[in-house]
Parts: C-alpha cells; sequence; structure tokens
C-alpha cells in the first residue's frame, strides 16, 4: 500500500485552461521557428547568440529542476528520512524542469536535425564543457523518469515489476546525485571559456562551484514554494513541520554561498566594478539583495517555522538564482566587437512562457491523477 | 533550532578555501599549445591598406557567399559592416576628430580587415563538443564543418574575436567564418583576400616568415623607403616601394591569448582598431580545459564520487528498512526518523 495519493478532483479548471492555452500559443510561435530559422522569432544577433531559451529555458529550468536533486542529497546522503514525503513532489519538479529544458535545446540548436553527431562517440570532443553537459542532461532526464517510475507502476497496479525495479533502483538514485552535482557545475564552468567578454563580477574559475550551490539552494527552494502554491490551489495540508526544518538547511547553505561569492570577488579585486554605477553594477547588487533578503529573513528562528516568511525567502532565493544566471551569461556579457544589443522579443518570451505553462499543465494532471503527493 | 557558533565556523571555513582561489588560478590551467610545425598565416599591415575592399569582394566570390545590405534595403551592392552569416571578411575603419591623416590615432583615420585570425590555442575547437571545428596539425588552419555542426552556437560566445557566426535567418542555417581559403590552397593557390589585395597590406605565407618581416618593417625608421612584397612572401610578383609608417612598435598576435596566426601591424593603438588588447597571454581555452581536466581526469573523481554514493545511498535505505523499496517511501513508517 501507497502512502502516496492522487489528489483526484476535476483536471479542466480554470488555471488549467489557462495554462494550457499559454502553452499552445508557445508552440504555435514556434513553427515560425522552424520555417524561417531562429531570427524570424528570436532577437538573438551575431553579437548576442544565446538568449533566454538558452538561459531561461534551459539554466533556470533545470536550476528550478534541482528540488528532486537537493532533497535526495537530504534524504539519501545526509539519511534525514524524515523529509520523505517530500521526494517525490521534488522528483515531480525535477522531471519537468530538466524534460522541458531539453526539449528547448533542442529547439534553439541551429542544426537540431545533426543531434545525433552529439551521441556519435566519434566526433565527441572531450575538452568541450558543452558536450558533458549534454551527456549529462540527457542522462540525468532518463535517470528521473527511472526515479519516477514507481509512481506509474503503483498507479497501474504492476505490482511485480514494481518490486524488480525496487532492488535496483538505489543505483539511479545514486547516480540521480552524481549526474547533477557534475552537470550543474559545468553550466557555470561554460562561461570561463568565453574569457574577457564577462565582466569579472562574475567571470570567475570559481563560478562552477557557485552555479552548483545556487542551483541546490533554488532546488530547496522549490519545495516550499511548490508545496504551499499547491496547498492552496488544491486545498492540502501544508508539510509545515518538514518545511521549517528544511528552511534552516537553506538558511545554512545560502551562508555559505554568500561567503564564497564575495570572498572570490574580494581575493580577485573585482568587487570595485560593483559601484560603476552601470547596468551592471546594479544588476549585480538586485542579484545579491535577493540572497541576502531570504538570509535575514530565516536568521531569525521564529520566521522559520512561518510558512508564509518562508514562501517569501523561497520566491526571493528562486529569483536571486535566475538573476545570477542572467546576469552571467546575457548582462555581464559583453560580445567582443562590442555594439550588439539584445532584449528578448515578444514572440520569444511567449515560447518560454508556453514552456513553463507546459510545466505547470503536466504537474496538475501528475499530481491529481498519480500517486505524488503524500497521504493527507 | 537555532543556529549554533560551529555552524558558522564550517562556513566561514569554506570561505576562506574560496578566498585561496587566486593562487589555485595558476595550477588549474592546463600548458600553452605550441605553434604548428608549419603553421601558414597573414600578416595584415593596416599602414599599407588602402580600404579598397578588394579583399571583401573577392572573398565573397571564391567563397560563393551572398552580398550583404546593410542600412539601404535598395542598395545594388554589397555593403556589409561587419562579419555576418553572409561576410566571412570585412575592412572597417578607425576614425578621430576630423580624418585628417591615414594611420593617426588624433584627428585621424585607419582601417582594419577582420576575419579568423586561426589561433594557436583557439577556443572555437576547445569548446565545440562535436569536433565540427578542427585545427590542422601541420598548417595550424582552424577550420568548419557543417557536416556535422549541431549548432550550438558555442564557438559564437567562445571566440574571443568574434568571429564565428550563424546564419539566422535561414531554416537551415549554418555557422560561417574564414576558413582561409582552403580549397584554394589545395589548388596550390593562396587565399583570395591576399591574391587580389594591391599593396600586400594582407599578405600570405608562413607565419616564422611573417613575423621575421614583420620584425624588419619594425626596425627601419618611420619615413624609410621599404619594398613590400605582394601575395605570399617569397613568392615572384612585382613589389612595390613606399615609405615605413611611425608603426606602433609591437606585433600584435605573437603573444595575446596564445597567439595566433594571423600577425598585425598597425599605427594607431591596436585597441582603436578593435583589437583585445587587455587579455591575458594565454588562451581561455587553457583554463577551461584546466578546470575541466582537474575535475574529470580519466573520470577518477566521478567514478570514485559514484561509488561512494552508491554505497551511502543502499546503506542508508537498508538502515530505514526500506532497502529495495524507494523512490517516494512506501511505509509510513519512515517519518520522524532521522
Ligand atoms: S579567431 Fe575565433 S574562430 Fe578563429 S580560430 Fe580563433 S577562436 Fe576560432
Ligand atoms: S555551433 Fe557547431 S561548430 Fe560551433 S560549437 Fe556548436 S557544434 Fe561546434
Ligand atoms: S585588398 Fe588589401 S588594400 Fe584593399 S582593403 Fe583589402 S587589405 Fe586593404
Amino acid at each position: 500500500m501507497s502512502a502516496h495519493e492522487p489528489v483526484g478532483g476535476r483536471l479542466l479548471t480554470k488555471p488549467f485552461m489557462v495554462f494550457a492555452v499559454l502553452a499552445m500559443i508557445g508552440f504555435a510561435i514556434l513553427a515560425a521557428r522552424f520555417f524561417f530559422g531562429l531570427g524570424a522569432v528570436t532577437n538573438l544577433n551575431d553579437g548576442y547568440t544565446w538568449g533566454i531559451w538558452i538561459v531561461i529555458d534551459i539554466m533556470i529550468g533545470t536550476a528550478f529542476g534541482c528540488a528532486g536533486y537537493s532533497v535526495a542529497l537530504l534524504v539519501y546522503l545526509l539519511n534525514r528520512g524524515e523529509y520523505h514525503p517530500l521526494v517525490r513532489p521534488a522528483l515531480l519538479a525535477g522531471l519537468f524542469g530538466y524534460t522541458l529544458g531539453g526539449m528547448a535545446a533542442v529547439i534553439d540548436l541551429g542544426r537540431y536535425w545533426q543531434i545525433y553527431t552529439l551521441f556519435m562517440p566519434w566526433y565527441a570532443q572531450f575538452n568541450s564543457i558543452m558536450l558533458e553537459v549534454a551527456w549529462c542532461v540527457t542522462a540525468y532526464t532518463i535517470v528521473l523518469w527511472i526515479e519516477f517510475t514507481p509512481t506509474f507502476l503503483e498507479r497501474f497496479g504492476l505490482k511485480n515489476l514494481r518490486q524488480k525495479l525496487s532492488k535496483v533502483l538505489f543505483i539511479f538514485i545514486a547516480v540521480g546525485i552524481l549526474l547533477p552535482t557534475m552537470h550543474q557545475s559545468s553550466l557555470g564552468t561554460m562561461l570561463v571559456a568565453l574569457g574577457y567578454q564577462v565582466s569579472p563580477l562574475w567571470q570567475t574559475q570559481w563560478i562552477g562551484l557557485l552555479f552548483l550551490v545556487s542551483a541546490i539552494l533554488m532546488g530547496y527552494a522549490i519545495v516550499p514554494f511548490e508545496g504551499i502554491l499547491a496547498s492552496m490551489g488544491l486545498r492540502r495540508p501544508v508539510e509545515g513541520e518538514l518545511i521549517a526544518r528544511l528552511s534552516r538547511i537553506m538558511f545554512v547553505v545560502l551562508a555559505g554561498y554568500l561567503i564564497i561569492r564575495f570572498a572570490d570577488l574580494i581575493a580577485r579585486g573585482a568587487l570595485g566594478l560593483a559601484f560603476a554605477g552601470d547596468l551592471d553594477a546594479v544588476m549585480f547588487w538586485v542579484e545579491n539583495l535577493l540572497f541576502v533578503v531570504p538570509l535575514l529573513l530565516l536568521v531569525q528562528a521564529g520566521n522559520r517555522s512561518s510558512p508564509r516568511m518562508i514562501f517569501i525567502a523561497a520566491i526571493s532565493l528562486l529569483l536571486a538564482g535566475s538573476v545570477y544566471r542572467i546576469n552571467a551569461y546575457l548582462v555581464g556579457y559583453h560580445p567582443a566587437g562590442g555594439g550588439w544589443h539584445y532584449f528578448p522579443s515578444v514572440p520569444e518570451m511567449l515560447v518560454t512562457v508556453g514552456i513553463f505553462s507546459l510545466e505547470v499543465v503536466a504537474y496538475l494532471v501528475f499530481v491529481k491523477k498519480l500517486p505524488v503527493l503524500h497521504r493527507a | 533550532m537555532a543556529l549554533n557558533r560551529r555552524d558558522f565556523l564550517k562556513i566561514a571555513a569554506a570561505g576562506v578555501g574560496a578566498a585561496g582561489a587566486a593562487d589555485t588560478a595558476k595550477a588549474l590551467q592546463r600548458g600553452p599549445k605550441p605553434m604548428p610545425p608549419e603553421a601558414l598565416g597573414m600578416l595584415y599591415d593596416s599602414t599599407l591598406c588602402i580600404g579598397c575592399k578588394a579583399c571583401v569582394a573577392a572573398c565573397k566570390e571564391a567563397n560563393d557567399m551572398p552580398p550583404e545590405h546593410t542600412g539601404q534595403a535598395e542598395a545594388i551592392w554589397d555593403t556589409p559592416v561587419e562579419l555576418s552569416g553572409k561576410t566571412l571578411n570585412v575592412i572597417k575603419v578607425y576614425q578621430d576628430g576630423d580624418m585628417e591623416q591615414k594611420d593617426r590615432e588624433v584627428n585621424g583615420y585607419a582601417f582594419v580587415k577582420r576575419h579568423c585570425l586561426h589561433c594557436v590555442d583557439p577556443s572555437c575547437v576547445s569548446v565545440c563538443p562535436v569536433s565540427a571545428m578542427t585545427k590542422d596539425p601541420l598548417t595550424g588552419i582552424v577550420e568548419h564543418h557543417a557536416d556535422r555542426c549541431i549548432g550550438c552556437r558555442y564557438c559564437v560566445e567562445g571566440c574571443p574575436f568574434a568571429v564565428p557566426k550563424f546564419e539566422y535567418n535561414e531554416a537551415f542555417g549554418q555557422i560561417q567564418k574564414c576558413q582561409f581559403c582552403s580549397h584554394l590552397q589545395a589548388k596550390g593557390q593562396i587565399p583570395a583576400c591576399c591574391d587580389v589585395c594591391p599593396t600586400g597590406a594582407s599578405l600570405f605565407g608562413k607565419v616564422s616568415d611573417l613575423s621575421e618581416e614583420a620584425r624588419r618593417r619594425l626596425a627601419g625608421q618611420a619615413g624609410e623607403r621599404y619594398v613590400f612584397t605582394r601575395g605570399e612572401l617569397g613568392g615572384d610578383r612585382p613589389p612595390h616601394e613606399a615609405k615605413l609608417a611611425d608603426y606602433i612598435k609591437d606585433i600584435y598576435g605573437e603573444k595575446q591569448l596564445g597567439g595566433v596566426q594571423v600577425l598585425y601591424l598597425s599605427a594607431v593603438p591596436f585597441e582603436k582598431l578593435g583589437l583585445p588588447t587587455n587579455v591575458p597571454e594565454y588562451s581561455y581555452a587553457a583554463i577551461a580545459e584546466g578546470i575541466q581536466h582537474t575535475l574529470y581526469k580519466w573520470m577518477i573523481a566521478p567514478a570514485v564520487l559514484l561509488v561512494g554514493l552508491l554505497y551511502v545511498v543502499r546503506r542508508n535505505l537498508g538502515r530505514r528498512g526500506e532497502a529495495g523499496n524507494e523512490s517516494g517511501a512506501d511505509q509510513s513508517s519512515d517519518r520522524g526518523q532521522s
């Protein structure tokens, strides 16, 4: 018997319809991309060749998807079994974050029909961090689906298969911890090759570590974010006690992140740029204030047991990690040669909105129809 | 559950570790790459260039590239202002004040030619996941192979000279960049731009010879008569005689970013020509690869980590009495344990 159950209820609610329509609009626009090229839909140009489809859909999307990874770290590595009810919802966030991130990658690839070369060993170029990211993300997406399989098997009553899978599941859990550790840091290290084109406020050899730790933080933040939203939207009880404990862990990791971030800036003598008064500097402070707000909120023990405060802290953290990625790859990136500008076009943004909407739609279907959430 | 002092000390220790970042920078870097043994390249002397753009037209013809209409859509002639998916080679101009005199920084102007510099340690080759950018081990020419490229455009972001460009307005676009006319060289010819250049501003040759030639020009006195070769260094075309310019006493490209095979001479500071000067003497590829190689050498670290993870995860699952019954806990008994 499972400790999880489908939420049930009507599927075609108003929010569901709104998100479904948004998703359809996004995909309708995509047709133009395939018929007329990337330029027909996006504002990408010869200076900024990576736009929001890379930075938001892939980098931020998969960081949101780190929920499964972050909770797995707690439950399976630190053996904090009490967090177990959070595993399945977190895995679900990971499942969608990564699946849709992978989809966005294919959409953005200029020569997507040749994607098979990525997986032909004789073409592999092992110095490429992109190659490692591509392999890791693909493998992890598969692992996430396998880790989530018990949910399907339970739903369809396939006990036998479920038990067989259980015997080897620990392998997938372990691999599922290894892979994000590798590629979430590599998503940051990819920036190193861009060299002087990225402002020293973000360009550092430690960016891999910073991307990894901030992704873990975003993964933790997704849990209360999703949990509290679900409790409001689906009228479910909040896992209050658990989320309170989780917030303490968030606090410790966050303090560690900020110490590394600023120690590195000071060691490289780059902090002065934060007072240059330009857009880079402003965005640097926006980013770091968004990191500091949850730190100040969570330092008070009282707040750590208030779902409302935790919710605010979680949103601030999610924004902070997102702005960090946008800063590193877009705001702080000044392409060689100069004179280029980029701001996403409306259709480009609608595609991103569409992809996130598809995520929400899929989430609603899954939690309503499959045993994902812990029995109330 | 309040945070205690021990927690803070732990975090602080991690921070101190990061502060040591600057020292480890060098340790993480892989060594520089040597100039290929028979490296071919170009010497572009900005002071000889008259901005005729014969090289731009010849490049288009040799590589079968379409014309580009910048600004006025009505224009019937080719007017590229930057490298793009349609333009592999472009002449740009530096201008200051009333532009009275050529090759002068103040109130002057100067030309600069832009295309692939065929780096000694090319970032584009280092970042490409599918070996669609290659560097010839003998001649050092960096070539793009569209037949395997996935269009990720990491090379576009990674090139420190903003060279590779993508065709954004094609349903099936590709990366475009100067291939040093490898198809002409295969037939025993020289790159089209050097072939047509009337002044020898674009000069083809072996990199070692070209850098000697550059040094000879720098050693002379400004205003002195000098015999300039055209087309190919050591070729048999008639040279021409002109006065030596008042050069900046430096050859751009010998050291910058690990070295390049297209060298530049100029009388105005190189940064005015848009060449990055505030850069290290090693390629950024050397740092990126250094970090990756340290972490992933022979995949030892990930393998060790995986073995450790397998062990810990299995043990922890067993401890909670749910071994082999995992992912999302079936027992409600697993609540409240720690
Ligand atoms: S200039 Fe750019 S494209 Fe050319 S070899 Fe160097 S890194 Fe590659
Ligand atoms: S766009 Fe093509 S050539 Fe450039 S890095 Fe990607 S796969 Fe390689
Ligand atoms: S052909 Fe020679 S002189 Fe004319 S623009 Fe090109 S490099 Fe300059």
